[in-house]
């Protein structure tokens, strides 16, 4: 049997999910968790991936991966046909990340959010004390030029949940090495650089 | 000739003849007494019976898909690109199987062959075929050949139709559908076109109403016509330009330069003669055909595209079709092909996901148009070979 190496992110979201499931995984990328996934839970996968090469890379560790574009929608997926839709780091590259996340809770049963924290204190200091869009190993981009046009904090997570009557059944605040701690716990918004959020219909 | 045989080409094969007796009803009602199969086999089935794969042929391919008939063949099988000891269907992995169709004109039983009732050629009196009976006759193809089920069915173009069919009619039989460059039925446009190349051929002098081999003639005219057509839909715009634009090999370049309008003797003719490059090749592309395929096999061919429907037995509902498909399946587009352009694939992956099944789908960047899934494009071939090592896996885990 292989052994599968995880990002720790991956290991906080594959606690959510049950066995033998319906996973559907929205900006799956090299499908590295699918993979993971069908592995060691027999997960039922499907990955959306724009990247070509990441989408080759898909293909090579055996997952389905369908070559679609997030930010043309969601209408080909059936309501409630996953148990689970992910959305790893890539709500903040989305042109309308607040529908992607009705469509999320349409067509899974629970949804997976993780985005970077940009209420961070790192971002918060870069931004007042030099006055520009922080540049950093955490969010290399310049302004002009990232694919992130929708940051958001941990805090306005929480008030798009809310005001949807999205129903946070877990949130969980990591560093970038995917740590957690108690005073992240204690100040997430402040502490924590990646926001992981188990979410459902308020229904549920 | 090649000079030798590449060390990664199936080599020389032998095509072999399936006869079968049992009578084959056709969906048109009518009944085929008896008929020829002509198969083509590479690679080695395994003990287990579980690595054969069928590969279905598109409207004018054959039997032939890869390696040479002897040493003086000038050009291989027609996917020798994708077929072949370490290439994308790999036969140290798989036990490929290719035929020639029913109604085909390449050594089955078709127009061409002799009508045991008449023992005449059977011209235009053999029956319409559609992709549903030719499926029925590679299936029972596949239990002569004791093959209890196909690890994939391969196929692009009419080939991906055949795809569909069997994920649809006998699932239970294949583990994977590989549909590369299909559509789930024909439009207008589609139709259209196959009706000029058909009326190109059924108004040739020389058709005789379909008994032109009684009369030891063909409709040469027609049947170049009909090419000629058929062959400006296969290719892109762009494909065009690039191939006759100024034998410059950059491809902006040339797009830009002379959008493809190279002439044929440097200067214009004033006059109805071949003046460009293009009409050069099309009269030569027609011209060949003509000489190696079949008037009445080419009208049966594109009849089997134009009745191609998968949803008639399902209330117009293509993922209704799919309800019973529990074999994986991988799709594949070209984005400049215009006749089965990628829009047509994704419905088929939309209603396959409406039905709830596993799917991969990918869009591929090409200028070559439809004519695209028979050429060695990088992303293409290398998915293909990729998915299809999955295929050989999930095989050896299932058969351990």
């Amino acid at each position: 049997m292989k052994v599968i190496v995880m990002r720790p992110d991956q290991k906080i979201i594959q606690q959510w999910i049950e066995p033998d499931s319906k996973v559907l995984d929205l900006g799956c990328g090299d499908g590295s968790l699918l993979h993971y996934l069908r592995t060691t839970k027999n997960v039922h996968g499907i990955g959306l991936e724009i990247d070509g090469q990441k989408i080759q890379r898909g293909l090579e560790k055996g997952i389905n991966v369908i070559e679609q574009n997030l930010d043309e929608g969601l209408s080909n997926f059936q309501s409630n046909s996953f148990d689970t839709v992910l959305l790893a780091q890539t709500l903040q590259a989305l042109s309308r990340p607040d529908h992607l996340v009705d469509e999320m809770l349409r067509i899974g049963k629970k949804g997976i959010v993780t985005f970077p924290n940009f209420g961070n204190w790192k971002s918060r200091l870069y931004l007042s004390s030099r006055g520009r869009m922080p540049v950093s190993k955490f969010m290399p981009h310049s302004w002009y030029n990232t694919p992130n046009i929708h940051f958001c904090t941990v805090k306005d997570f929480d008030a798009l949940c809310h005001e949807k009557n999205i129903k946070v059944l877990a949130r969980t605040v990591v560093d970038l090495e995917h740590q957690g701690s108690w005073y992240m716990r204690a100040w997430p918004n402040l502490l924590g650089e990646i926001a992981i959020y188990h979410i459902s219909k308020e229904s549920d | 000739m090649p000079e030798s045989i590449p060390t990664d080409s199936v080599g020389l094969v032998t095509p072999q003849v399936y006869k079968f007796d049992e009578p084959l009803t056709l969906r048109s009602g009518k009944v085929l007494p008896g008929y020829e199969l002509l198969v083509e086999t590479y690679g080695e089935l395994n003990s287990s019976k579980s690595n054969a794969i069928l590969i279905c042929h598109a409207l004018s391919g054959d039997h032939h898909a890869a390696g040479y008939h002897s040493e003086s063949d000038s050009k291989p099988g027609w996917w020798d690109s994708c077929i072949g000891p370490g290439k994308a269907i790999d036969t140290n992995l798989f036990h490929v199987v290719c035929l020639n169709n029913l109604g085909g004109c390449a050594g089955s039983t078709g127009p061409t062959s002799i009508n045991p009732e008449t023992n005449k050629y059977y011209g235009p009196d053999f029956p319409v075929v559609t992709v549903r009976d030719w499926v029925k006759s590679q299936l029972r193809l596949m239990d002569r050949m004791e093959i209890p089920e196909w690890a994939a069915v391969i196929g692009g173009s009419l080939g991906g139709m055949q795809v569909l069919r069997w994920a649809i009619s006998y699932p239970e039989r294949l583990r994977h559908a590989i549909c590369i460059a299909a559509a789930p039925k024909l439009s207008a446009q589609n139709i259209a076109f196959n009706e000029v190349a058909r009326h190109s051929i059924t108004s040739d002098r020389n058709f005789h109403e379909g008994r032109y081999l009684e009369k030891d003639t063909y409709p040469k005219q027609g049947l170049m016509l009909a090419r000629m057509v058929g062959h400006i839909t296969y290719l892109s715009d762009n494909a065009m330009r690039a191939k006759f634009g100024k034998s410059v090999s950059d491809f902006e370049q040339s797009s830009s330069e002379n959008f493809g309008r190279d002439l044929r003797s440097g200067k214009l003719s004033f006059g109805f003669n071949v003046d460009f490059q293009v009409e050069s090749y099309l009269h030569y592309q027609g011209e060949r055909f003509s000489e190696n395929f079949d008037a009445n096999t080419y009208l049966l061919m594109t009849k089997a595209l134009d009745y191609f429907d998968p949803t008639v037995d399902f209330e117009g509902d293509l993922s209704k079709a799919f309800i019973n498909s529990d074999c994986k399946f991988l799709l594949m587009s070209f984005s400049t092909d215009w006749r089965f352009p990628p829009e047509r694939s994704r419905e088929i992956v939309n209603d396959l996901l409406k039905a709830g099944r596993e799917v991969s789908y990918l869009e591929v960047e090409a200028d070559q148009g439809h004519d695209a899934f028979l050429l060695p494009i990088p992303r293409y071939v290398k998915a293909l070979s990729s998915y299809l090592q999955r295929v050989h896996d999930e095989g050896n885990s299932d058969a351990s």
